[in-house]
């Protein structure tokens, strides 16, 4: 019985929710020792775009008022125990519009910002990976865009597509193109470099294979933090757009338009009708902002500058 | 002195590809993207004999590319084309109109500059203190809170709860407009008249704007520099001129700050882009009569070659700035080589 040998220690196998889980929580309470501030401020982004998320997923537990309905009070009622965050010039409870008003922009900055990280990263590799003409003319496009304000191209684009949720996400997309390509081509010039690249071309690797299981794998990292920042930006740029009455059609409840409604009234001294939409969206961009930044932080301190 | 002109010749041609990127962008997104501007602008309903005529005047039933070419021909010489709403030149509304954003934009870049930089300061030098955590923290809230939004708080505050400020527009009606202006710059033309209570009223009406824009924008310039700071303290001269007991504060004032102020001073041409984008906001915050209103209401009158222009003369300010910028930067350090 005893003559039996011993089984070697378990492997860890290639598929394993669980083992990704534990090196997760390792990596998390490792990080959160070393980084003790930037760990903190990851977490109370992550906390506030929780608690947003959950705004736009279960609308009903947060209110019971719906946010078009026009009997929901009185005419600019200030906020009251009834309606906390008072009522507009139509009648209908702030706070509802604030809690539907966060699947609008949540929606259309994620969706803005991951289209164009997938526009924009393909092209950074292959600009970056092919160099040559391709490569100084797309550079020269991108930069020429990226030095632009981002604003006045988003305004052009959503000038010309017309109001839409769909036109507004890819108005704000076309902005951040130019940002995901940079970064990944200057990651990928370096990385173009590296001896386990050189390597690779040694052993015959195709060019496609080192493009996709060499390089991308190590740029993805740095596009993780930027993304998160990114949504940021592009959370500012759609309240921004729809401020200026570019972005969504009536009816759709969105912090941006409620804004520039909330303007009209200002004089007369109705201060809840701009409060609280401003408010979140401040906080909204905050939380991605601290996420990505306490992530920038912890995975690669050497990216942003302090 | 043969480097620094190699340079500026370089830089000046290497702006030409840019603007010209720009304007074909721009011409491709208003043109050739879904939506004819004529239809559009007559509404659905006009006859296709009114709108075939209304394009032969306008140019518009030539080829995308003959149209194109005539474009960028008239844009060489400096011509913007007629606008499609109103009987008037593309340049005559923005002349009128660049001298409001530019004064706008320029104290704005002096308001954040002036909170920015010696907060960033203070920042660098009290590292990893509470007051360093508040100043970063300031910072990035404030990075993140939307111009319009600040306007309007502003305005609330200051213009409607206190009466400090007026809320919208350059001058207060009892001020007579066109007894002072030659320039288009109300600060310029009010000095020059030499009337002071114009001038007053003038500088009245440009706080809360300016400060707008000004508080929104110096959250980057705190964190560029206490960056930058944080990087020239840990140079060897710094160490000198502590070991030869220099106060500490002249230290990271004097000797610090300098140094630090020239990679600032690069970063500039990118932050001014941002500057414009926000002022755009501020205006239609404030009614403020610049570029930006103008490129907002031309956009609801479907008013396609102003709404052109008006990006394009953007387009020639953003690459004017970066290129005087970049200049400025090469007779400031003298290692810069391209």
């Amino acid at each position: 019985m005893s003559s039996q040998p011993q089984r070697p220690p378990l492997q860890a196998a290639r598929f394993s929710p669980a083992g990704w889980l534990a090196s997760f929580v390792r990596w998390f309470s490792r990080s959160r020792k070393t980084y003790r501030s930037e760990w903190w401020i990851m977490i109370a982004g992550l906390l506030v775009i929780a608690l947003i998320v959950a705004m736009t997923l279960f609308p009903h537990l947060f209110t019971h008022y719906n946010p078009l309905d026009q009997n929901a009070g009185g005419q600019m009622t200030a906020p009251s125990a009834q309606h906390i965050m008072g009522t507009d010039n139509l009648s209908r409870d702030v706070w509802a519009r604030v809690v539907y008003g966060a699947q609008t922009i949540l929606g259309v900055a994620i969706a803005a910002a991951l289209l164009s990280a997938i526009i924009g990263i393909p092209l950074g590799l292959l600009s970056g990976f092919a160099g040559g003409v391709f490569d100084r003319v797309l550079s020269l496009i991108m930069d020429s865009m990226y030095s632009f304000p981002g604003l006045i191209l988003a305004i052009a684009f959503a000038a010309m597509l017309g109001p839409g949720v769909i036109n507004i996400t890819l108005a704000v997309a076309v902005v951040y193109i130019p940002t995901y390509f940079r970064l990944v081509r200057g990651q990928t010039l370096s990385i173009k470099e590296e001896v386990y690249v050189e390597a690779a071309h040694a052993i015959g690797a195709r060019r496609g294979t080192i493009l996709g299981r060499y390089i991308f794998p190590n740029v993805i990292a740095t596009v993780v933090v930027i993304l998160s920042l990114n949504i940021a930006d592009a959370i500012m740029t759609e309240a921004a757009l729809s401020y200026i009455g570019l972005g969504l059609p009536a009816g759709i409840p969105d912090w941006g338009m409620d804004l520039s409604m909330g303007k009209k009234f200002l004089p007369s001294g109705v201060w809840w009708m701009i409060t609280f939409p401003g408010l979140m969206i401040m906080l909204l961009a905050l939380g991605f902002t601290m996420l990505g930044e306490g992530l920038a932080e912890i995975l690669n301190p050497r990216l942003l500058e302090r | 002195m043969r480097h620094l002109l190699n340079y500026m010749i370089t830089r000046i041609l290497l702006a030409i590809p840019m603007v010209f990127i720009m304007v074909t962008l721009i011409f491709v997104v208003l043109r050739v993207m879904p939506g004819d501007p004529v239809s559009a602008m007559l509404g659905g309903h006009a006859p296709q004999r009114v709108i075939d005529a209304r394009k032969l005047a306008l140019g518009l039933d030539k080829p995308i590319t003959v149209q194109y070419v005539e474009y960028l021909g008239q844009l060489v010489r400096l011509d913007l084309g007629n606008s499609m709403v109103f009987n008037e030149k593309v340049s005559t509304p923005i002349i009128e109109k660049l001298p409001a954003t530019i004064e706008l934009t320029v104290f704005g870049l002096l308001v954040s500059l002036g909170l920015g930089i010696p907060l960033g300061a203070y920042a660098a030098r009290r590292r990893r203190t509470g007051r360093d955590f508040g100043i970063r923290l300031y910072a990035n809230v404030v990075y993140c809170i939307p111009v319009f939004w600040m306007g309007l708080l502003l305005q609330l505050v200051f213009g409607v709860f206190l009466s400090w400020f007026p809320v919208s527009g350059r001058t207060s009606p009892r001020v007579d407009v066109s007894t002072f202006s030659h320039t288009g710059f109300y600060i310029i033309d009010t000095l020059r008249i030499g009337s002071l209570a114009a001038f007053g009223d003038v500088m009245w009406h440009l706080v809360l704007p300016a400060v707008t824009l000004g508080i929104v924008l110096s959250g980057i310039f705190v964190r560029l520099t206490r960056a930058n700071m944080l990087d020239v303290l840990k140079s060897d001269y710094i160490l000198a001129a502590r070991a030869r007991g220099i106060p500490e504060r002249r230290v990271v004032y004097n000797h610090g700050l300098r140094n630090a102020l020239i990679p600032i001073v690069t970063m500039l041409g990118l932050q001014f882009a941002l500057l414009l984008a926000g002022a755009i906001l501020t205006e239609s915050t404030f009614s403020w009569p610049g570029m930006g209103r103008l490129l907002l209401e031309r956009i609801y009158l479907r008013d396609y070659p102003v709404i052109q222009g008006v990006i394009i003369v953007y387009t020639l300010f953003v690459s004017a700035v970066s290129l005087v910028v970049d200049l400025l930067y090469a007779v400031i350090d003298p290692r810069v080589k391209y």
